[in-house]
């Protein structure tokens, strides 16, 4: 069963076009990765797929429906790249992975037994429920990241969508996520998601498009690290700007299918 | 407290702690969404409400709804389209506001000036049985509003992009948002006036979340902070002779200052426990 079918798409901000043609499509059951190099298009692509970007041209279906008619947002589980703006007041981890489940509650009914019990599953599966009372403010960038992984899995969607889950996370929140999506996908769960490299995740990865300039550069199995990456020793750490345009190289097919 | 039993002091009583529950009620949303002073500018557009109502003979409260919610709806619309300019346009409005009101003030008829030092710095002893009616249908409305709809809102105002992909109405929530405002804004006036009205709303929040740690908590306190700091407010202003509004903000801002300095010592004796403070329990658990 299709899950996200994307034709022809063209979006952008403002006056500026992001993504030209962009063509892809998502079965029930896949984990599609979406690489490139930053200000490639690629979290644009998953942006204007959830709405939060108008798209141009071209169509969006979720779940055989189009976009613009589609209802059933509890059916996907979105993960920001972090956490929202709203940090004026306080609030604890747990307030805000119950947040996770407004999609399937709706707004005019109360929580219940059953939603409290679905937040302590959902921190339970991201290795996090000792937090629970804690303000998120005080947890590391990784925890928080957990958190936010925690409030999409509490809705128990069946399609998670991830916007760059693993930048600036540390190793053992990177491992604690990695467990917690190969249970989702076990699961039968779909996901998409944004990566600037594979990393721990690479096992996982069924299918990884590439999106360079707009335009989809490269579709199939994910590329083996090569090179320096690929030595036992090398971290994949990219803490620089610089460093991360050397990325554009890097995603950039040279030859044939691959991408190194 | 012979004053108690004067029927202006009791109306006056009540309708300010109505006020001190509804003001921080909906102030948490702003705050959490970093719109602190949105209320300021939501109170300079009510005044060309008050003065259309002067000026036409009709209750001003009535014509200062209306047109701090249409100014407030014009607000969010603004703010939705997320444009740099958004900013200019805010001033714009809100100096319009004021101007306007000052304007259609000085237009009608009766007593102009003190007419508007009573709108602006609030009057709460002159609160009539009807004006009572009236704040306090509006405000258990906001009251009712804010609470019910919290797990909406706090998603809402704590990530606006994830209430999206969740399906939420966002926009209905947002103007439900904006008009609450301006009811609030509306019925506070007669309180602190429309130029404290803001910081009835955002006050006891700030001294609430010095000593909270979540969303439910930090609101909890806030109401209690908000009315205790309105009853009181005009309680001290009748015994001193005081300004009731200013009286009520600055003793709202003294309960802020005594939660920062709570806040402040609790955080040094904590200090010395250095490293495993990560492996210790929660020292309090606010809820379930």
């Amino acid at each position: 069963m299709s899950v996200v079918e994307v034709s022809h798409l063209a979006a952008g901000y403002d006056g500026r076009e992001v993504l030209h043609d962009v063509s892809l499509s998502v079965t029930a059951g896949d984990v599609v990765a979406i690489l490139g190099a930053n200000g490639s298009g690629k979290s644009t692509l998953i942006r204007t797929i959830l709405g939060l970007v108008p798209s141009r041209r071209g169509e969006i279906h979720l779940f055989g429906t189009p976009q613009q008619r589609f209802r059933r947002w509890e059916r996907i589980g979105y993960v920001p790249q972090r956490l929202g703006a709203g940090s004026g007041v306080p609030a604890t981890v747990g307030e805000v992975v119950a947040s996770g489940l407004l999609a399937r509650r709706g707004v005019f009914r109360f929580p219940g037994a059953a939603d409290k019990a679905a937040v302590r599953d959902a921190l339970t599966a991201v290795g996090l429920l000792d937090r629970i009372g804690d303000p998120v403010t005080t947890l590391s960038g990784g925890q928080q990241q957990r958190t936010l992984i925690a409030r999409a899995l509490a809705g128990r969607p069946d399609l998670l969508v991830l916007d760059e889950p693993n930048a600036g996370v540390d190793a053992a929140s990177q491992e604690a996520f990695a467990a917690a999506l190969t249970r989702f996908a076990g699961d039968g769960g779909t996901v998409l998601l944004v990566l600037h490299e594979l990393g721990p995740l690479r096992p996982l990865i069924g299918r990884a498009v590439v999106v360079h300039d707009g335009r989809i550069a490269y579709e199939g199995t994910p590329p083996e690290p090569a090179g320096h990456h690929a030595e036992p020793d090398h971290e994949h750490l990219h803490p620089h700007a610089e460093q991360l345009k050397a990325g554009i190289c890097e995603w950039a097919p040279t030859e044939g299918t691959k991408a190194y | 407290m012979d004053l108690l039993t004067q029927p202006f002091m009791q109306r006056a009583l009540i309708a300010a702690m109505i006020i001190g529950l509804a003001a921080p009620a909906l102030g948490i949303y702003l705050v959490q969404r970093r719109l602190s002073l949105i209320g300021d500018g939501i109170g300079h557009v009510a005044l060309t409400g008050v003065g259309l109502g002067l000026l036409t003979g009709n209750d001003p409260v009535y014509t200062a709804v209306v047109v701090s919610a249409l100014g407030a709806v014009g607000v969010e619309l603004i703010r939705e389209r997320g444009r740099t300019s958004g900013d200019l346009a805010l001033a714009m409005l809100f100096y319009g506001g004021i101007a306007g009101g000052v304007l259609l003030v000085g237009l009608s008829d009766g007593s102009g000036n003190s007419s508007l030092m009573q709108y602006l710095f609030g009057s709460p002893l002159t609160t009539s049985e009807s004006d009572l009616v009236v704040i306090g249908g509006l405000g258990a409305a906001v009251l009712t509003v804010m609470l019910f709809f919290r797990p909406a809102l706090f998603a809402l105002c704590n990530d606006e992009e994830y209430a999206k992909v969740s399906g939420l109405p966002v926009r209905t929530l947002n103007i439900l948002l904006a008009v609450t405002t301006a009811v609030t804004v509306t019925i506070a006036m007669r309180t602190v006036g429309l130029l404290l009205v803001s910081a009835l709303m955002v006050v006891p929040v700030a001294a609430a979340q010095q000593l909270t740690r979540g969303f439910v908590s930090t609101m909890t306190a806030a109401l209690a902070i908000g009315v205790s700091a309105a009853g009181a407010g005009v309680l001290v202003s009748a015994e001193a002779n005081t300004a009731p509004g200013a009286t009520t903000v600055l003793l709202a801002l003294a309960a802020f200052a005594a939660a920062a300095i709570g806040a402040s010592i609790r955080h040094r004796l904590r200090r010395p426990a250095p490293q495993p403070v990560a492996s210790e329990p929660p020292d309090v658990v606010l809820h379930g």
